[in-house]
């Protein structure tokens, strides 16, 4: 029986990849098989993870380039046209964390905001959809937040985009699924990583205090979420937002 | 080319052999509709192995534009 986790033969693109959650998605989806095509603005921490990413059934290619530029998601489609010929996954995880309280939000942190986390999403999946749909199929799945569902004070340029996110991916979910292309959204919580390392103890209690699992997650079970919601395992799941929050009440 | 690009407007659009050429317009001719325009992008794309760029893909609007414009790609 073929493993319907499997992703050997698939060409994948991860955006955000060069640390935390995006670079576990990226090292998860080659080690079960995937060739991946890793994006990021950290030319050193690309080459590094391709450099790890040696061995198994899959390549590793690299296309350095900021996800807020119109042309990165051109280039990237591209990069998969010229090496694979296809594309199977697109990972949509870039994206920035923007804090401000409503009235001290200046337009220009408004603009980034969207553009990183919402605008770069709309235009990687209009590019690779073209990709996916020349090879009957494929799997979106597009990293949104917590906040993206509920919100938080100071946040609300960040929730915006993420909750945008959701939007965006229930609507292609609807318009993909006759071309076999499912669109999914993770939702995570709290999750181990710079930036949560770099909180104080009391914003820490703060948080944990609102986990029901009383823990932080951490980047590999968002990751295993992301594999699973690519492979066969969930081929007849679309326009789904699937949390990974350890049961958070935002 | 040109033969190359009309077959791809006769399997994805339905058009007929014998449709006169320039009267073939984007939501105008039967079939021709965004869903199929995309369809009709993808098998341009794999017949001519290459990727299109998003301008052209929207000035798609003619089989007279298409041809124009697969030039560039063949």
């Amino acid at each position: 029986m073929p493993d319907p986790i499997s992703l050997k033969g698939k060409v994948a693109i991860v955006t955000g990849a060069t640390r935390g959650i995006g670079r576990t998605i990226a090292t998860t989806l080659y080690w079960h098989g995937a060739s991946v095509i890793i994006s990021g603005r950290d030319e050193e921490a690309l080459a590094a993870l391709c450099g790890e990413l040696q061995g198994g059934a899959g390549e590793c290619h690299s296309v350095l380039g900021d996800i807020a530029q119109t042309e990165t998601a051109d280039r990237l489609a591209k990069a998969a046209f010229t090496q694979f010929r296809r594309l199977d996954i697109l990972v949509n995880n870039a994206g920035m964390l923007s804090e401000g309280m409503i009235g001290m939000i200046k337009v220009e942190a408004i603009d980034q905001t969207l553009a990183v986390n919402l605008r770069s999403t709309l235009l990687l999946t209009q590019a690779a959809v073209r990709l996916m749909r020349r090879n009957g199929g494929g799997a979106i799945v597009n990293l949104s937040s917590i906040m993206g569902r509920f919100g938080n004070p100071g946040l609300m340029a960040y929730s915006a985009a993420k909750a945008g996110i959701i939007g965006a991916s229930t609507a292609a979910a609807k318009e993909l699924a006759p071309a076999g292309i499912r669109v999914n959204v993770v939702a995570p919580g709290v999750i181990d990583s710079d930036m949560t390392r770099t909180m104080t103890a009391a914003v820490r209690e703060d948080k944990l205090a609102s986990i029901g699992m009383n823990r932080i997650g951490e980047p590999q079970e968002v990751a295993n979420v992301v594999l699973f919601l690519v492979s066969d395992m969930s081929s007849y799941v679309t326009g789904q937002v699937i949390g990974v929050d350890g049961g958070m009440i935002a | 080319m040109e033969e190359k690009v009309f077959q791809q407007f006769v399997t994805v659009i339905g058009v007929s052999a014998d449709e006169d050429r320039s009267t073939i317009r984007y939501n105008e001719t039967p079939g021709w509709d965004s869903v199929a325009h995309m369809t009709l992008v993808a098998a341009l794309e794999t017949e001519f192995d290459c990727m299109l760029d998003m301008e052209d893909i929207l000035d798609l609007s003619s089989y007279t534009k298409a041809i124009e414009i697969m030039r560039k790609y063949a």
